[in-house]
C-alpha cells in the first residue's frame, strides 16, 4: 500500500488514518449498548436499543427534522452574535483599561451565574419565541469568545508593535495588520468551545419554555414515557455540536494554514 | 560620492550636522518602589554614514541607547538629537532591527519586507521594485515565497534587515541582531551586513555582545560600564573602509581594539 500525498487517494488514505481510531471507538460503544439492550439487561422502556432508537429516527424523520432546524437555527445565531459582540468587547477592553477594569468583574459575574437558572426569567420578559434561546445561547457562548481574543490581541509581540510605531502606522492599520491576524488561533480555540456551549444554551432555552426544537422533543418524549425518541432527540443534539464544531474546524484550517498547530497536524498526518 | 563618505566617517572630520547625537543623556524608572538609573550621562555624537558598534555587560542599557535614538523612549535627563532635530516622538526615518526577527508568520519572507511599505503607504510598485532589489542584496533570492517557519534562523533576520532597510532609512538601528545565530551564519552575515553597509551608506548603530563583531564591523566602538551604564571609552578602530573577514582579523589594529575592549569590559564587571 504505498502513500500517494499529493492525489486525492493519498487524501483519502490520511483521512482515513485519521478517523478510523474515533469511529472504531463509536462503533464499540454502539456494540456495547446494543449487548447491553439484547441481553435485557435493562428494561427497554429504560434503554432502548439502537435498532429501536434508528428505526423512530427514520420513522419520525420529518418531524426530528423540523425540530432539530429550529435548535440548530437558535443555536448558529446565538453563536454568530456572541462571537460579534465578543470580538468587540475584547477589542475595546484590549484597547481602553478603564473599560476592561469596569466590563471584567462584570463579565465574570454574568459568567457565574448558572444560566438554567435565569433562562425562565428570559421566559418571563422575552416569551415563547425564538429569542429567549438565542438569548441563553449568546449569555453561554460569548465568555469564551471574550477570553480568547483578548488572550489573542494581548500575546502579540512587542517588538512587532514597536517596529509598527516606527513605521508610523496608523492604529488602525496596525490592529488590522499585526494585532488581528495575530489573535486569530487564540480566537479559534475560543470559538470550538463557544460553538458546543451554544447548542447547550439553545437546549436550556427551550426546556424552560417552548413549542419547538430538541429540547422540546426531549421533554415530551420524557413525559410520555418515549424513551427511543428521547435518545433520538440526544443523537442529533450531539450531532449539531459535531458538526459546528467541524464547520470551525475547517474554517480555522482554511484561515490559519501557517499556523503552528496546524503545522503540527500536517506533520503528522504525513507520517 | 564615495570619497565625501569616506571623509564622514573618519570621527573628528563630522563637522557637518551629527546624524545621531546624545547629550548627557539619563534613564530613571521606578521598579518595586525604588528608583533605577539605567543610563547615566552618555554622550556620542556619530556622523552620517558612520557605524559605531555599542558593547557592555548585560543590562547596562544599550538596548534602551537604541530606544532612545527611535523615540520610543523618552530620556529622564538630556537630549537626543537626529540631523539637528531634537527626537520628540517615535522617528519614523529609522530602521529597526531586534534580535528575533519578530516577522508575521502568516506572511510570506516578501510580504513582510512589504510591511514596512504597506505600514507608511508607499507606493506598490515602488516598494516592490526596493524589496526585489532588497532581496537580491540580501541573497534572499528564491526564498520570496517562504513562510517564516520554512527559513532558517540567518534567513529571518536577512527578512528582518530587508524590511528595515526598504524606506531607505538614514539611520538603522540593531539590537544584537546576530545574538541567536550559530557561530558560522554570525560571520556570513557580518560579512554581509559590512557589504550592504558598504552598499547603502547607512548610518548604523549595532547592539552586540561579540567583541569581534563590534570591532570587524565598526568605526568606533562605544564600550559601556555595567548598571547604571555609562560610557567607559569611545575606541577609535583603525581599520580600512572596505573590510575582508580573515584578512581584517590578522591586522594588529583589530587585535589591539578587541584586547582594550576587553579590558575595559573586565574592569567593568570587576567593579560591579
Amino acid at each position: 500500500m504505498s502513500m500517494n500525498p499529493g492525489g486525492s487517494e493519498g487524501r483519502l488514505l490520511t483521512v482515513l488514518e485519521r478517523s478510523w481510531r474515533p469511529v472504531a471507538l463509536l462503533i464499540a460503544c454502539f456494540a456495547v449498548w446494543w449487548a447491553i439492550t439484547s441481553t435485557r439487561l435493562v428494561p427497554p422502556y429504560l434503554v432502548p436499543s439502537p435498532g429501536t432508537t434508528l428505526g423512530v429516527m427514520t420513522e419520525k424523520s420529518s418531524y426530528l427534522w423540523q425540530h432539530t432546524w429550529v435548535t440548530t437555527y437558535e443555536t448558529v445565531l446565538g453563536f454568530v452574535i456572541a462571537v460579534v459582540i465578543g470580538v468587540l468587547a475584547a477589542v475595546v477592553m484590549v484597547y481602553s483599561t478603564t473599560v476592561e477594569k469596569t466590563l471584567y468583574p462584570v463579565l465574570l459575574f454574568a459568567q457565574v451565574i448558572p444560566k438554567i437558572a435565569i433562562a425562565p426569567l428570559f421566559v418571563v420578559w422575552l416569551g415563547f419565541g425564538l429569542t429567549p434561546k438565542v438569548v441563553v445561547a449568546v449569555l453561554i457562548a460569548f465568555f469564551p469568545v471574550v477570553i480568547s481574543m483578548v488572550t489573542g490581541l494581548k500575546s502579540v509581540d512587542p517588538e512587532m508593535l514597536q517596529l509598527a510605531a516606527t513605521m508610523g502606522a496608523s492604529p488602525l492599520k496596525t490592529f488590522a495588520k499585526i494585532r488581528f491576524p495575530a489573535s486569530l488561533p487564540h480566537l479559534f480555540s475560543g470559538l470550538k468551545v463557544a460553538v458546543t456551549l451554544a447548542v447547550t444554551g439553545a437546549v436550556v432555552g427551550e426546556f424552560v419554555g417552548a413549542n419547538e426544537g430538541l429540547g422540546f422533543v426531549i421533554l415530551q418524549a420524557n413525559g410520555n414515557l418515549d424513551t427511543p425518541m428521547l435518545f433520538a432527540g440526544l443523537l442529533v443534539m450531539s450531532l449539531i455540536g459535531v458538526v459546528l464544531f467541524v464547520l470551525v474546524e475547517i474554517a480555522e484550517q482554511l484561515m490559519l494554514p501557517w499556523h503552528a498547530s496546524r503545522r503540527g497536524e500536517a506533520a503528522t498526518t504525513t507520517l | 560620492m564615495k570619497g565625501n563618505l569616506e571623509a564622514e566617517r573618519t570621527p573628528g572630520a563630522a563637522t557637518a550636522v551629527a546624524a545621531v547625537e546624545l547629550d548627557a543623556v539619563a534613564v530613571r524608572f521606578r521598579a518595586k518602589k525604588k528608583e533605577v538609573t539605567a543610563l547615566r550621562d552618555v554622550s556620542l555624537s556619530v556622523a552620517p554614514g558612520e557605524f559605531v558598534s555599542i558593547v557592555g555587560p548585560s543590562g547596562c542599557g544599550k538596548s534602551t541607547l537604541l530606544k532612545l535614538v527611535s523615540g520610543l523612549l523618552r530620556p529622564s535627563a538630556g537630549g537626543v538629537r537626529l540631523f539637528g532635530e531634537a527626537v520628540g516622538g517615535t522617528r519614523h526615518d529609522i530602521g529597526y532591527v531586534f534580535q528575533r526577527a519578530a516577522l508575521l508568520e502568516w506572511r510570506s519572507a516578501r510580504r513582510n519586507i512589504l510591511l514596512q511599505a504597506e505600514m507608511r503607504g508607499m507606493p506598490a510598485a515602488e516598494a516592490g521594485r526596493r524589496a526585489d532589489e532588497l532581496i537580491e542584496m540580501t541573497g534572499l533570492t528564491g526564498f520570496e515565497d517562504a513562510l517564516p517557519h520554512e527559513l532558517s534562523g540567518g534567513m529571518q533576520q536577512r527578512v528582518a534587515l530587508c524590511r528595515a532597510l526598504l524606506h531607505r532609512p538614514p539611520v538603522l538601528l540593531m539590537d544584537e541582531p546576530f545574538g541567536a545565530l550559530d557561530a558560522l551564519t554570525r560571520e556570513q552575515m557580518n560579512v554581509e551586513l559590512h557589504r550592504i553597509w558598504r552598499e547603502t551608506g547607512t548610518t548604523v548603530l549595532l547592539v552586540t555582545h561579540s567583541i569581534a563583531e563590534s570591532v570587524y564591523l565598526a568605526n568606533r566602538v562605544l564600550v559601556m560600564t555595567a548598571r547604571p551604564g555609562t560610557v567607559a571609552e569611545i575606541i577609535d578602530v583603525d581599520l580600512p573602509g572596505s573590510r575582508d573577514y580573515a584578512e581584517t582579523m590578522s591586522q594588529p589594529p583589530f587585535a589591539e581594539a578587541t584586547g582594550r575592549i576587553r579590558d575595559l569590559l573586565g574592569a567593568a564587571t570587576a567593579t560591579d
